[in-house]
C-alpha cells in the first residue's frame, strides 16, 4: 500500500491478476492508443509501433503476478513500453551511428547555435491542423538521433519529469537535460526553416564572440 | 549574461524551473536581445506544436489482431495453472 494517490487502474489490475481476461482487455483498451502514439514517435514506423504495443502487453501478461503496487500501473506499463521501443531501435539501427549510445554523456560545450531566427508566420494551433505540417513534424522528429528523440518524446510530448525520464532510460538527469536541449534546438531550427517568416528574420547577435 | 549562456539555461527558463539567481540575468538579457527572444518563442511554439498533435491513430485492423494475440498469450500464462472459475 503506497502513500501516494490511489491508482485508478488498481481494481482492474487486481481482477486481471486473478485471471480475468475481460478486466485485462479493459486495461488494454484504456492505454493501447497512448502506447501506440508514444511508440510511434520513438520508433518512427507504424509496423514497429504495433510490435511495441504487442510486446508491451504480452510482457504485462507475463509479469502481472510480479506487479508491485508501489508504482502506478500506468508508470509500470510505460516503463515496459519504453524498454521495448528501445530494444527495437537497437535491433533496427544496429551498426549505425544513430543508436542510443548508452549512458555516454552529452555536453553543453558545443551546442549548435541557432542559424535561422525568425518568428513563424502562423501560430501553432493553426499549423497543427494542417496535414503537410504534420508531415513536417514527423520528418523533423525522425531526423533526430534516437537518444535525442526519445528524451524529447518522453519529456515534451509525454510530459514525464526529468527524474522519471532518467530512470526510464537509465541515464543521469544531467544527461536528460542536455539531450532535451539539443533536441529542442534541432527541432526549432528545422521547423523554423520551414515556418519562419523571412521578412522578419533577425540576425544572431554575436556578442558572445 | 551572453547569448551562449542564455542558450544553456533555455530549458529551465522555458520549463519554469530556472534558478531565481539566474532568472533575473536571463530576463535582463532577453529584454535587450531580440534574437534570443525569437529563439525562446520558437522553442515554446515547437513544444506546443508537438504536444497538441496526437496524430498517430492506431489502425483499426490492428485492434482486432492485438486482441487475438493477447488472448492466446493469456491462455498460455493463465489457463495453464487454473481455470477461470474459482
Ligand atoms: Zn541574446
Amino acid at each position: 500500500m503506497g502513500e501516494t494517490a490511489a491508482d485508478p487502474d488498481l481494481p482492474l489490475v487486481t481482477q486481471a491478476r486473478a485471471g480475468d481476461f475481460a478486466a485485462f482487455e479493459q486495461l488494454v483498451s484504456r492505454y493501447e492508443r497512448r502506447i501506440f502514439a508514444t511508440a510511434y514517435r520513438i520508433v518512427g514506423r507504424r509496423e514497429d509501433a504495433e510490435e511495441v504495443v504487442q510486446d508491451t502487453f504480452a510482457s504485462v501478461i507475463e509479469h502481472l503476478p510480479q506487479f508491485r503496487e508501489e508504482s502506478k500501473f500506468y508508470t509500470w506499463l510505460m516503463h515496459i513500453a519504453v524498454n521495448h521501443a528501445l530494444k527495437l531501435l537497437r535491433r533496427n539501427r544496429h551498426g549505425t551511428d544513430r543508436t542510443m549510445n548508452g549512458e555516454s554523456s552529452d555536453s553543453y560545450s558545443d551546442l549548435p547555435h541557432p542559424q535561422f531566427i525568425a518568428p513563424w508566420h502562423e501560430n501553432p494551433s493553426v499549423i497543427a491542423e494542417n496535414h503537410e505540417m504534420q508531415r513536417l513534424l514527423s520528418d523533423a522528429l525522425d531526423e533526430l538521433d534516437d537518444k535525442y528523440r526519445t528524451v524529447f518524446v518522453l519529456r515534451d510530448v509525454e510530459e514525464r519529469s526529468t527524474s522519471e525520464v532518467a530512470e526510464l532510460l537509465g541515464i543521469s538527469e544531467a544527461n536528460v537535460k542536455v539531450r532535451l536541449l539539443r533536441a529542442r534546438l534541432q527541432l526549432r531550427e528545422r521547423i523554423t526553416s520551414a515556418l519562419g517568416d523571412k521578412s522578419r528574420q533577425v540576425a544572431a547577435d554575436h556578442r558572445h564572440e | 549574461m551572453k547569448c551562449d549562456e542564455l542558450l544553456k539555461a533555455l530549458n529551465e527558463y522555458v520549463d519554469g524551473q530556472i534558478d531565481p539567481a539566474i532568472c533575473e540575468d536571463f530576463a535582463n538579457h532577453l529584454a535587450g536581445c531580440n534574437p534570443c527572444q525569437v529563439v525562446v518563442d520558437n522553442i515554446r511554439n515547437t513544444i506546443a506544436l508537438y504536444r497538441s498533435g496526437e496524430r498517430y491513430e492506431m489502425p483499426p485492423e490492428f485492434h482486432d489482431r492485438l486482441r487475438k494475440q493477447l488472448r492466446e498469450k493469456w491462455s498460455t500464462v493463465f489457463d495453464g495453472e487454473s481455470q477461470q472459475t474459482h
